[in-house]
């Protein structure tokens, strides 16, 4: 199966920052959010189009996320991912006695899932935490 | 006043980022906000949809649900969660105003818990290397008439805090300083973003590769060889570049972003950044100040510290503040799957924790006030609808330059929803007579 190998970097992004004043369910949240930016070299790797779906997995969880290539000019084997849910299924809680959990630069596997859906945030809440 | 039912309210406070833009113009027409002047793209979202996706009954779970509750019954049942807790976490303070910060610090006193806030997974870091190190910063009004030259490091202005670098850094028309044509600007990132396309000098570094750059610089800057060629992925060419112009300034500042505080080293990272501006001072001033994401996370340290003497992370459990990041910090506590119920104001703490961390708040009795459906608030088992701080709600914001903004109430909450000041003291007061107190 074709996968890259990447660094993933969380972070904020303008459409991230719009969304969540919109509304955490909002359309707009979940299109700004549920993405992952890559270089357009492992774009082409990867063989995927502009916002086809691909799995990203690293040592603490995957997830479905839509692909694009990044508008901040990423060097090959680094991905961007804004911050929210969908980052989080992905990111490491260790905080070596800072506090601080590892939000970037976390090595991540990513590949194609063109036939598979991008959950959306009630989804990911209902799948992964616990029935109360 | 241009109409009986429009109004055109002026020097409004954003309560978006740390930059605290106190120069909004807000329109009102039949009690609706119609136009944000001023506004980065961000804040028109937040004040022109600050209706969308709220709820405005108290919820309570019952039968696995969550069913609409009077707020006597809310009061009752968030009262009773945390004062029978052995150990509960009170996460959040970074979205309200330093009063409800007052009252949470009591609350979580009065319960024997751990009040923490969301500084915790932003600029935790910076605030450990502040208290190792030391720290020479100003006000942003400063750097406006002032600086020369102005690094951005690991921030992405850009997207995360808009308007910061036309109001107070390179843009800004200052006393002393024309504004681009006489500053200049570096950016030191992982990605060519929008911020980096502006400057001057762009630094592209490797992930992780922060603290390396960093001591290598502090050589650059004392005037040592490098012996390497390439170091986190920047030449020694450029970092000599970069040390010539960081030490030939009159007036020059790092803003550095989370991109150094959440990356491998943390609070080392701003150990080393702290003392560069140590170093640089020798030859000439520099200032460091971090890029503040929530609009009042300043005012949660500032509040903590002046009443316990902690600026985030504190147990209050033993009867008196005990603080120890990596120990009494809320993703280290929740790691540890140690407390035993929490309260959350709001924050959204299941979309941005770790998975792993967020899956145990879900499982644990849970308190939640914020003014919108969230994820926190959808594993809740208590939640309280409360007005938004800033439009619905007056109160004290600290800016990230630690300067006090009071924000205005423009509009009334939907009805029957109560401010966090409120909701909180209605806890504080139902807790206090549950314990005899």
């Amino acid at each position: 199966m074709t996968l890259v190998k990447v660094r993933l970097v969380s972070g904020r992004s303008i459409g991230q920052g719009k969304g969540k004043e919109l509304g955490k369910f909002s359309q707009q949240y979940f299109q700004s959010v549920a993405i992952c930016e890559l270089s357009s070299d492992d774009m082409n790797i990867l063989a995927v189009p502009e916002g086809g779906n691909v799995r990203v997995k690293t040592d603490f969880g995957d997830v479905v996320v839509k692909a694009y290539t990044s508008k901040q000019s990423l060097p090959k084997g680094i991905a961007f991912m804004p911050y929210g849910p969908w980052a989080n299924r992905l990111t490491d809680p260790e905080t070596h006695g800072s506090g601080m959990p590892s939000l970037k630069g976390i090595e991540a596997e990513v590949s194609p899932a063109l036939k598979e859906e991008v959950p959306t945030l009630e989804t990911l809440v209902k799948n992964l935490y616990s029935e109360k | 006043m241009t109409a009986l039912s429009e109004k055109i309210i002026s020097d409004v406070v954003c309560t978006i980022c740390g930059t605290g833009c106190d120069d909004l113009q807000i329109r009102i027409k039949d009690g609706k906000i119609i136009e944000a002047k001023n506004a980065c793209a961000v804040s028109i979202s937040k004040f022109l949809e600050q209706h969308a996706q709220r709820y405005s009954s108290p919820m309570i779970r019952r039968d696995g649900e969550l069913k609409c509750a009077s707020f006597d019954e809310a009061v009752c049942k968030a009262a009773t969660i945390l004062s029978e807790s052995r150990y509960p976490i009170l996460l959040g303070w970074s979205l309200t105003s330093a009063e409800a910060t007052c009252i949470g610090v009591e609350l979580a006193e009065l319960v024997g818990g751990v009040v923490d806030n969301n500084t915790g997974f932003c600029h935790g870091p910076g605030l450990i290397g502040a208290q190792d190190i030391g720290v020479s910063t100003c006000t942003l009004g400063e750097v406006r008439h002032r600086a020369d030259v102005v690094v951005y490091w690991g921030a992405n202005p850009i997207h995360a805090h808009p308007r910061h670098i036309a109001r107070y850094t390179v843009l800004s028309k200052g006393r002393f300083r024309e504004g681009r044509k006489e500053r200049k600007m570096i950016v030191v990132d992982v990605r060519k973003t929008d911020t980096a396309r502006m400057a001057d000098l762009f630094i592209q570094i490797e992930p992780n590769g922060d603290y390396e750059l960093l001591s290598a610089l502090r050589m650059a800057v004392k005037g040592e060889e490098l012996e390497q060629q390439v170091i986190a992925g920047v030449s020694s060419e450029r970092i000599e570049e970069l040390a010539d112009l960081l030490v030939r300034c009159e007036f020059g500042i790092i803003f550095y972003g989370v991109g150094l505080t959440m990356s491998r080293g943390k609070s080392r990272n701003l150990d080393a950044a702290l003392s560069l501006v140590r170093d640089l001072n020798r030859s000439t001033k520099f200032l460091i100040m971090p890029m503040r994401g929530h609009f009042n996370v300043c005012g949660a340290n500032e509040v903590t510290s002046w009443i316990t003497g902690y600026p985030y992370a504190v147990d209050l459990s033993r009867g008196y503040p005990f603080y120890n990041p990596g120990e009494t910090s809320a993703v280290d506590i929740l790691s540890r799957r140690e407390c035993d119920a929490a309260l959350v104001v709001s924050s959204d703490p299941v979309s941005h924790l770790p998975y792993s961390v967020a899956k145990y708040l879900s499982e644990i009795p849970l308190v939640t006030m914020d003014p919108h459906v969230t994820a926190t608030t959808m594993v809740s088992d208590v939640a309280f609808p409360t007005a938004i701080m800033g439009i619905e709600a007056s109160g004290s914001l600290y800016r990230m330059d630690g300067v006090v903004l009071e924000c205005k109430k423009l509009l009334d909450p939907p009805q029957s929803v109560k401010s966090d000041v409120d909701v909180l003291r209605a806890i504080l007061d139902r807790v206090k007579s549950l314990k005899g107190a």
